[in-house]
């Protein structure tokens, strides 16, 4: 009846799809990892790769560990004293749980932006310059703060008023500006934890379309509930499932598929990622 | 329907106004009796001259001084040791242990031992066991210990109503624990813990109990020291009271205003910093 056909999902991907992968780099290697939390089992025997700058989509229904799993690539799991990682993740070659390796050190370099904009209650130049104030990145710090808001396409709409506080932002802005807070401390990889799911349509075009440039710099890593999204802005997307015990009890997280997102949109190996991503489950 | 379902809304709201106004009205009653009685007195006199056997010539000041410097003290001890204990118990202890569990309760019962009980523990352990003797930084330290629990209740309050994002927020741009407590989660709280120091205080500075225990007297001539015996506001009006000249009751309500008047002074500040540290957000 309509006379524009919606575009499929695949199509999506195919649009922003390179013809040929180039042999990229590989940031983080993860084998057979598990999170528990006290004798609960989130996910379990997780391997994949997560490449250079590229934007790397978990997706997946509700309760398969997605954004547990996301949280191992920057040990925010650490803070919840019951939750237990083992498996390896591997960061250039090195293992991020190692014995010697300070979490705080791994969260500098891994930076975070989460569901809902947490910006401090503080003004907006403060709200960014946190992070290089306590790595003790003192020089240039206006410098600092401008370039971030730049690279963030914040600069903008609040250079007139950095000193107000970054509650009165909009939402988007705030997220936006969450973002801005994590480039200043100049991090390798960017994880997003449903980094778009409390904004509005425009907003999250914004979110998306800021993926896009920023994935020349940064490696990028998202977690997300939008299939459209993962579909406009990862390269690579992982579907991951609810793995349920035979005797309808334990859930737990499985990575189901991992592939380039143009394939895992049009040509599924899996019947349950195509399931998923056809909607006929999720 | 809708008559009687808006009349059931106007009764409640009545009675919602009527319970504001028992407790409103009382205090309006209690400020008029009082300044009625006391602003003739309240004078030169009452805040230079100690106390006298004519009530022409008697005032509080060595009162009204001890009660000044027992504030102060028991602030600069309570504010920090209560903080302190409560980011332990917040952002530190470990919940699952039980040392830690019992640490919490104690503190929950200890907000609940009556005053006079802190009274016994300080002429114990405080006037006689360490020797301090019967001075005002006794009273002091007693007062903290009385209060401590309160302090200690609010700052965790105030702590624990800081968004866990904010804290997230911190950790995920490299900040450690204590960066994040000092510079995150603390400043977010002050308006919390300054609001619950100053009830802390108001309580402290208006307790007689483990104050006569210990030993603080009724009639002292001249100013107090921090190492030397001293007497407080309420000791002295409730002195004032038990004299059998009227002037005296006279007397008393004038106190009772000068004490008003330190306490209201007080929470103005605490305020003034709640205020402040908000606008800074």
């Amino acid at each position: 009846m309509s006379s524009i056909e919606p575009m499929t999902l695949g199509q999506i991907a195919q649009e922003h799809d390179e013809v040929e992968t180039p042999k990229r780099e590989v940031v983080f290697a993860v084998e057979d990892l598990a999170v528990a939390y006290a004798s609960n089992v989130a996910i379990r025997e997780v391997s994949l790769e997560v490449y250079k700058n590229a934007v790397t989509a978990f997706i997946g229904p509700s309760g398969c560990g997605k954004s547990t799993f996301i949280r191992c690539f920057n040990r925010m799991n650490d803070l919840v004293p019951s939750a237990k990682v083992t498996g390896n993740v591997l960061y250039h070659g090195k293992d991020l749980y190692a014995d010697e390796v300070d979490p705080v050190e791994v969260r500098r370099r891994i930076g975070m932006v989460f569901q809902k904009p947490n910006p401090f209650p503080k003004s907006i130049y403060d709200n960014i310059a946190f992070g290089p104030r306590v790595l003790g990145l003192k020089d240039n710090l206006s410098d600092r703060v401008e370039s971030a808001l730049q690279r963030a396409a914040l600069w903008d709409e609040v250079k007139d008023r950095l000193k107000e506080s970054a509650l009165g932002l909009s939402g988007g802005q705030q997220q936006r500006l969450c973002i801005a807070r994590c480039l200043a401390v100049e991090p390798d990889v960017i994880l997003m934890d449903e980094p778009a799911s409390a904004l509005d349509p425009i907003s999250t075009t914004r979110i998306e379309d800021l993926m896009h440039e920023l994935k020349r710099e940064y490696t990028i890593v998202i977690v997300t509930h939008n299939m459209q999204q993962a579909a406009r802005v990862a390269d690579m997307t992982a579907f991951f499932s609810v793995d349920v015990a035979p005797d309808g009890g334990k859930r737990t997280g499985i990575l189901v598929e991992y592939d380039r997102t143009s394939k895992i949109f049009t040509t599924p190996a899996d019947k349950r990622t195509e399931d998923y991503v056809t909607g006929r489950f999720g | 329907m809708r008559m009687s379902r808006a009349l059931k809304g106007g009764l409640f709201k009545g009675v919602l106004f009527l319970s504001l106004l028992v407790g409103f009205l009382t205090l309006v009653v209690l400020l008029v009796d009082v300044f009625n009685d006391g602003l003739p007195f309240l004078d030169r006199t009452l805040l230079t001259s100690p106390p006298s056997g004519d009530p022409d010539i008697a005032g509080a000041r060595p009162a009204i001084l001890a009660t000044i410097y027992i504030g102060a003290l028991l602030l600069a001890f309570v504010v920090p040791i209560g903080v302190a204990t409560a980011i332990y118990l917040e952002e530190y202890a470990n919940k699952t242990r039980w040392y830690n569990r019992l640490l919490e309760i104690n503190i929950q019962n200890l907000a609940a031992v009556p005053s006079i009980v802190y009274g016994i523990l300080g002429l114990a352990f405080l006037v006689r066991g360490i020797g301090l003797g019967r001075v005002l930084l006794a009273g002091a330290m007693i007062l903290t210990l009385l209060v401590l629990p309160t302090v200690i209740i609010a700052a965790r309050e105030a702590i624990r109503a800081v968004p866990d994002s904010i804290r997230q927020g911190g950790y995920a741009l490299g900040a450690t624990q204590w960066q994040v407590v000092s510079r995150q989660v603390l400043p977010a709280a002050i308006p919390g813990i300054a609001t619950g120091s100053i009830l802390a205080l108001s309580r402290g500075i208006g307790e007689t109990a483990p104050l006569i225990l210990i030993g603080a007297v009724t009639y002292i001539s001249f100013d107090p020291t921090i190492l030397g015996p001293f007497t407080a506001l309420p000791i002295q009006i409730y002195s004032f009271l038990r004299l059998p000249q009227a002037e005296f009751k006279l007397l008393a309500a004038a106190s009772i205003i000068v004490l008003l008047a330190i306490l209201l002074t007080l929470n103005a500040f605490a305020i003034f910093i709640r205020n402040r540290y908000r606008r800074s957000w």
